[in-house]
């Protein structure tokens, strides 16, 4: 554990769109950022049991099962829905031809 | 599915990673729900890749150590004060400034996730996030300092702080010698964002 150069602020774009999101529902009052984190903390816990996170890419991905839990519990995203989502999305990456723009209808 | 590097006619897109396409999955159905607009989501990156970190705190130190009223002021009131310069909002509401001096170093931590004062520092480094600072820096906070370089004297208190959701804290470090009569600008410019965590203390460029 040393002190390194500056890191990028988000390594990889997905992390700040989720940062976004996440921002932006607190901000319009879906819940309250002590509500986020109570949940995000106990997420951390659960995915730091295996092994011990770095901060990085993992960190992220307990924030994504975190929000995606928590908008599913409070019923403002279900997971089925979510799901349905994913594969749409999927199927237009692998449908598209490469460097055309990528959408779902 | 193998990806031949040497092959730039692909047949079709480059799918994005597995947790890539859950956030916009995620993103499309509360876009969808009208509970999110695109372009909130923009600007929010845009200020915190662009517009918002260290500097911000460095500007706030710098001008607590020029300034004997403006740092008793931020030492009683961290919140109010760093709103006079026009640093509030998310996660900076709830503001607690902490001084290093010859007998305490400080240092701030979020053991329940990553609490941070995002309006001085921006986003928190990786390390900040860590299983291992989250744990240790209560534990063993010596020796985590000693990690990142910084020897104290024995006799020297460690204060660590706990942030949480509604709490932050900023550590004010201590001026070293040999910046007297330096201008506010040059004081925030060797204002590291570790040294306001505190697994750094601010030295005077060689």
């Amino acid at each position: 554990m040393t002190s390194s150069p500056p890191d990028p602020v988000f390594e990889q774009p997905w992390h700040a769109q989720l940062f976004a999101l996440t921002v932006s529902l607190n901000e319009q009052g879906y819940f309250s950022w002590p509500e986020w984190a109570e949940k995000f903390g106990a997420t951390l816990k659960i995915h730091g049991v295996a092994r011990s996170l770095n901060g990085g890419e993992d960190y992220f991905l307990a924030w994504l099962d975190a929000l995606e839990g928590f908008l599913s519990g409070r019923g403002l995203a279900q997971t089925d829905e979510m799901r349905v989502l994913k594969e749409a999305w999927t199927e237009a990456y692998l449908s598209t031809p490469h460097g055309s723009p990528v959408s779902i209808d | 599915m193998p990806h031949d590097s040497l092959d730039h006619d692909h047949a079709h897109s480059v799918l994005p990673s597995d947790p890539a396409l859950r956030v916009k999955a995620l993103e499309t159905l509360l876009v969808q729900k009208g509970l999110i607009d695109p372009k909130t989501l923009d600007a929010i990156i845009d200020t915190y890749e662009n517009k918002i970190g260290p500097q911000n705190g460095a500007r706030l130190v710098a001008k607590a150590w020029s300034d004997p009223d403006f740092m008793a002021k931020l030492m009683s009131d961290a919140t109010a004060t760093a709103l006079e310069l026009g640093f509030y909002g998310r996660q900076g509401e709830h503001l607690v400034a902490v001084q290093n001096t010859e007998a305490v170093h400080n240092l701030v931590v979020c053991t329940l996730c990553s609490c941070y004062p995002w309006p001085l520092l921006g986003i928190p480094p990786s390390w900040y996030k860590s299983d291992a600072y989250r744990s240790r820096a209560v534990r063993e906070p010596r020796k985590v300092l000693a990690e990142f370089g910084v020897q104290l004297n024995e006799d020297k208190e460690v204060r660590v702080w706990d942030s949480t959701a509604e709490i932050r804290y900023l550590v004010i470090p201590q001026r070293p010698l040999g910046t007297e009569g330096w201008s506010e600008d040059a004081l925030a410019s060797i204002v590291s964002r570790d040294s306001m965590i505190g697994t750094a203390l601010v030295e005077v460029p060689q």
